[in-house]
């Protein structure tokens, strides 16, 4: 019997493509076409699993699918990197397929038959983006990704919304443009594009050729949303909420993130990127980004924009890690991907049931809604609580290792960063607890028609919340293992 | 000899009969006319890809026309990037020929129907022969043949405007015509031959003459009027606006890229690169105005409220990225440029496809008219967004792949502000594309009137223009398959053969 | 100064009558704002290139290319030029027909052959 298990990196992206077409075909009949889409994100998630054993133990799945152009086939390669984003996002998946078919019933929301579809291309993209062996299958997928999403940001089809979709399309296509351009400059200074643990541009260029490459890619993650290049992402919010939590705080964003960990780590290489000096760089970007992002938090009042803003101010703490060029502080800054993923999602699901079950957008119209929505407005809580970095749940592991990468990568200055940043995070945090769970409506009976929401969207808000806890009591299982192997396969010999 | 090895001979002289057979039969019943001439277009298009496996398997056919060898008679030559255009161009023009059906009974008067496919017929023909022929005289006249055929075919629809872009288009024709014709005479003052190989041959000795350069410089900028490369392209949108939809489609494609075609095969098979980059050097300026074009064509589609008129200027940007290659002239960029010729015919092809199926249902193509025209013609609005995302640059589309190979040409020549201007034109693009995606899918929510009935066009319409889109998708995919003969022909080129 | 002028202009006069009435017809081809005048120039202009290529063909003294049966060898004209002109003068009588044939249906369409009487209807 042929071993099929070399095929499942292919398979799990044909899943949800498949799903796709399956969404297309059932879109007349709505529970069929739910069930194809959570049949479909049970068996993508059932087939990560199933890699998973085998990348546990070190090994790597390769798999070429077909000659494309010189510098790069379309090529799949799944290592423990890798692994870390394709299971963040199989799972999530799963909870935000039943979290949105809640979402969009409850709402009556037109063309959902367009919204599924593009969200199961979405998926596939981004599952291809963590699968990519080199960096012309990531731009591949990378651009899908960003193409597949549109329809997705202006789903309401107001004036405001195509604008905020012109805005998100600009940024992300004019990201992409530069991320090929890095490609074929890479593939011209060495003849291949495919990752290699620890890099392999060290000696293919001048220091300015090789930092002026760096810039190009920094620009071409765009998604990663750094400052001042981060403006697409709060626009992105006009989108249905579920798009926000999966695309905007998990598949979108991470896409970026996990560009830059990858090129840093397998293209440029730590020894490599210190050597020319562009740790410092981008020290000084994430620095200021996580800064004045937790600062515009502070002044918004729409609770989801609040998050965008959020989302933007964490993203950077993955960019820190990368930047401090430690083997902590790459931990930390992988670590920080699934961590903050679990996280932000559970705060997004739960801005989107106070719309759905109270039609509140705006932070100071919640007050007391705790009172009527005990379940989400704790989950709330301890997913803010999370993200402050605060014990019982995973952000305090990723933030941890993040210290101490600042002091074992020579630049203490960063913690004064990470600490002004944790209380700023608490500052505009705590007051949405304070509102949501101790402050009393000005009118009492407002809040009389006010319910938890349907329970396909609570299951997922309260799982969410729970496995980000589980991380904190089992870190290793299974994200802390994958990236210790992801660590040991970049810093072999390089960097103590 | 065998039938087999008179196909190149057939190829030319299968639409003039067929013509010919269209024009009795149609004079019996104006209903025959479509049959005959689908059944004519399949048959040279099944001869097309014989032929193509022939030149694959056995490398170049040579046919001489009545047994005359040159330099006395007119040889027929098909190498492998002959047979590839070959091959493009028939794939469309079978394309096409599916789609006119239902477009024609709509747009043309009933009464010129016959007309129409004899007329058809002979661009065909014309077009054909331009790519087969060895000759450069021959080339001429098969230009005028398939010239004179497009003129009268876009004032098919006997709309008063269309008369008008005719006029125009004929006028610039004739003199791009009469300087093609000009420098075919120069050149055979300086080698006393018409035949392209031993033009090839001869003229080396005389590159340094200055009847030479005239030569050239008459041949290259005909064709570039032809081929309608920006600032030379006044004549385009018009003529592209108020043709048929049908004939839109044909002299967009296959028009457009068999003068393309000529100006290649004057660059590097009658010239050789040795000329054009060292004797007189051209391809910084080709390469400068490309650039010029790429992005001065996108910003004129941009500002564009017709569809077709949009797409028209598209071309003239779409154009500029083929002669990018020919002005980067280095294997890849070549590569790119010729992948290109390929990608653009289909996805160009494709979104003409759709501007006429919207012309079809709603009588318009103002896209201010257009307004939510997806929720009515979901399909059609498909097809234009797979097309659009190619022509945009999408991966994994034809349009990307052929993108992606003129930037690395260009990347590798050293030329990186060309390739800068290049990736921002790929943004202009998605502007304009952008342009109609956003109405058809997302605008005129207050427009419940139902322009079409709520149905799609005609399934004959319909079905080549899916056709197209999925082959934009599927070329990207499988882009090896076409790369092979690309690279192959490429080589040919280069190798001065 | 004037003897190399000559020179240049006489050893090849040939060429310098064809640029010349080339440019005359190129000129009212774009200058021209009569639709039917504008076909003249192109008349023009095509002629030019015919008497270029048939000039190129002439040979000092040379005679009508036919095959004697005496087998004398007399000097002959180039004939390819000739035919080649012969294919291009019937092109360029069907591009004139075209032609006018869309002038005529553009004065039934709109009245007008002046191409800015014609922009002004054609924009109203």
């Amino acid at each position: 019997m042929p071993d099929v298990s070399g095929l499942l990196p292919a398979v799990t992206i044909a899943i949800p493509l498949l799903a796709a077409v399956l969404i297309l075909i059932t879109g007349r009949h709505e529970n069929l076409r739910e069930s194809v889409t959570i049949a479909a994100a049970m068996a993508m998630l059932g087939s990560v699993l199933a890699m998973l054993p085998s990348i546990l133990d070190g090994g790597r799945l390769t798999l070429v699918l077909l000659p494309m152009v010189p510098g790069g086939d379309l090529a799949l390669r799944v290592d423990a990197f890798g692994m870390v984003f394709a299971l963040t996002a199989a799972a999530l998946w799963l909870l935000n397929s039943f979290y949105a078919i809640g979402y969009m019933r409850a709402l009556k929301e037109h063309a959902q038959t367009r919204f599924f579809f593009c969200l199961a291309v979405a998926i596939a993209a981004a599952i291809g983006i963590a699968f990519s062996a080199n960096l012309v299958t990531l731009f591949v997928f990378y651009e899908i990704l960003t193409v597949i999403t549109y329809p997705l940001v202006v789903h309401i089809e107001t004036p405001e919304a195509m604008k905020a979709g012109r805005k998100y399309l600009t940024y992300l296509l004019v990201g992409g443009i530069f991320l090929l351009a890095a490609t074929v400059l890479t593939y011209i200074l060495t003849g291949t594009t495919a990752f290699v643990p620890g890099g392999f541009l060290a000696g293919s260029g001048a220091a300015l050729t090789l930092q002026i490459l760096f810039g190009l890619f920094m620009v071409g993650f765009v998604k990663a949303a750094w400052m001042p290049l981060h403006a697409w992402l709060p626009a992105a919010m006009i989108a249905p909420t579920p798009v926000s939590a999966f695309l905007h705080a998990v598949a979108v964003v991470t896409a970026g993130v996990f560009g830059i960990v990858r090129v840093a780590g397998w293209v440029f290489g730590m020894t490599l990127m210190a050597s020319l000096g562009l740790g410092v760089v981008l020290a000084v970007i994430a620095s200021f980004t996580i800064v004045t992002a937790s600062l515009f938090a502070l002044c918004e009042d729409n609770l989801k924009r609040r998050l965008a803003y959020s989302t933007v101010s964490q993203l950077s703490y993955i960019l820190l890690g990368v930047s401090m060029l430690s083997v902590a502080g790459m931990t930390g800054a992988m670590a920080h991907i699934p961590f903050h993923a679990f996280m932000k999602i559970t705060l997004f699901f739960v801005a989107g049931a106070v719309i759905v079950a109270a039609g509140r957008e705006r932070i100071s119209d919640m007050k007391g809604l705790g009172q009527k929505m005990p379940v989400t407005a704790l989950m709330f809580a301890v997913a803010a609580v999370g993200i402050c970095g605060l014990p019982p749940l995973c952000g305090i592991i990723s933030k941890i290792y993040l210290a101490i990468g600042a002091v074992e990568g020579g630049m203490p200055i960063l913690l004064v960063v990470l600490i002004i940043s944790a209380v700023l995070n608490a500052a505009y945090f705590f007051p949405i607890i304070y509102t949501m769970l101790v402050d009393r409506p000005a009118d009492p009976h407002a809040l009389d028609a006010v319910s938890e929401p349907p329970l396909t969207m609570l299951v997922p808000i309260v799982l969410t919340a729970v496995i980000s806890m589980l991380i904190f009591f089992f870190p290793s299982v299974p994200f802390m293992d994958l990236v210790r192997i992801a660590i040991g396969e970049i810093t072999t010999g390089v960097v103590p | 000899m065998t039938l087999i090895d008179h196909l190149p001979v057939l190829l030319v002289a299968g639409p003039i009969v067929a013509s010919l057979l269209t024009l009795v039969a149609g004079w019996h019943d104006r209903r025959l006319c479509y049959p005959i001439t689908l059944a004519a277009v399949l048959g040279e298009f099944a001869a097309a890809i014989v032929i193509f496996r022939q030149v694959m398997d056995g490398g170049t056919v040579r046919y001489y026309v009545g047994g005359w060898a040159p330099p006395m008679g007119i040889e027929l030559v098909i190498d492998t990037f002959g047979g590839f255009i070959l091959a493009t161009i028939m794939l469309l023009a079978l394309m096409t020929a599916l789609y006119a059906f239902r477009s024609v009974k709509k747009e043309v008067p009933a009464e010129k129907t016959v007309s129409f496919y004899v007329i058809f017929q002979i661009l065909l023909a014309g077009l054909i022969g331009m790519t087969i022929t060895g000759d450069v005289f021959n080339l001429y006249v098969f230009l005028e043949i398939s010239s004179i055929a497009a003129y009268t075919l876009i004032s098919a629809t006997r709309k008063p405007h269309s008369y008008v872009a005719s006029y125009n288009y004929l006028v610039l024709g004739s003199i791009a015509a009469g300087f093609i014709l000009l420098g075919i005479g120069n050149l055979y003052v300086a080698t006393g031959t018409l035949n392209m190989a031993e033009l090839a041959v001869m003229l080396p000795a005389s590159y340094d003459l200055a009847t030479v350069h005239a030569a050239f410089l008459f041949l290259i900028i005909g064709f570039s009027i032809k081929a309608a490369f920006f600032p030379l392209h006044l004549w385009l949108p018009d003529a592209y606006t108020e043709s048929p939809s049908a004939v839109t489609v044909l002299i967009a494609t296959v028009m457009a890229k068999v003068s393309v075609y000529a100006l290649f095969r004057f660059l590097f098979s009658v010239f050789t690169m040795a000329y054009i980059t060292e004797s007189y050097p051209v391809t910084g300026v080709v390469l400068l105005i490309a650039t010029i074009a790429i992005v001065a064509g996108a910003i004129l589609a941009i500002a564009q409220d017709d569809l077709k008129r949009l797409l028209a200027y598209s071309s003239v940007s779409q154009i500029g990225y083929i002669m990018f290659a020919i002005g980067v002239a280095n294997r890849i960029a070549l590569e790119g440029g010729l992948l290109h010729i390929l990608g653009h015919a289909v996805m160009k092809g494709c979104l003409f496809m759709v501007a006429g199926l919207i012309i079809y249902r709603t009588g318009t193509a103002q896209l201010s008219e257009l307004g939510g025209i997806a929720r009515e013609m979901p399909l059609t609005c498909a097809a234009f967004a797979l097309a659009g995302a190619s022509m945009i640059g999408i991966p994994p589309t034809i349009g990307f792949m052929s993108k992606y190979y003129l930037v690395l040409g260009a990347f590798e020549a050293g030329l990186w502000p060309y390739a800068a201007v290049l990736l921002v034109g790929s943004l202009l693009a998605a502007a304009y594309i952008w342009r109609f995606i956003e109405i058809a899918y997302f605008g005129g929510h207050h427009d419940e009137h139902h322009r079409t009935g709520g149905r799609e066009g005609p399934a004959s319409m319909l079905a080549p223009t899916i056709g197209l889109s999925l082959l934009c998708l599927l070329l990207g995919i499988f882009v090896a398959a076409p790369l092979e003969t690309i690279g192959l022909a490429v080589a040919q080129l280069l190798g001065g053969t | 100064m004037i003897e190399a002028f000559s020179e240049l202009f006489f050893a090849r006069y040939n060429y310098w009558m064809a640029i010349i009435l080339m440019l005359i017809g190129l000129y009212a081809l774009i200058a021209k704002q009569n639709l039917v005048k504008k076909i003249i120039g192109l008349n023009i202009f095509q002629t030019a290139i015919f008497l270029f290529y048939i000039s190129v063909a002439s040979v000092e003294g040379g005679t009508a290319p036919i095959y004697l049966p005496d087998g004398a060898s007399a000097v002959y004209v180039n004939p390819l030029p000739h035919v080649l002109i012969l294919t291009a003068i019937v092109v360029g009588v069907s591009i004139t027909a075209v032609a006018l044939s869309l002038v005529v249906r553009i004065y039934e369409e709109y009245g007008v052959i002046d191409e800015d009487e014609l922009k002004e209807a054609v924009r109203g």
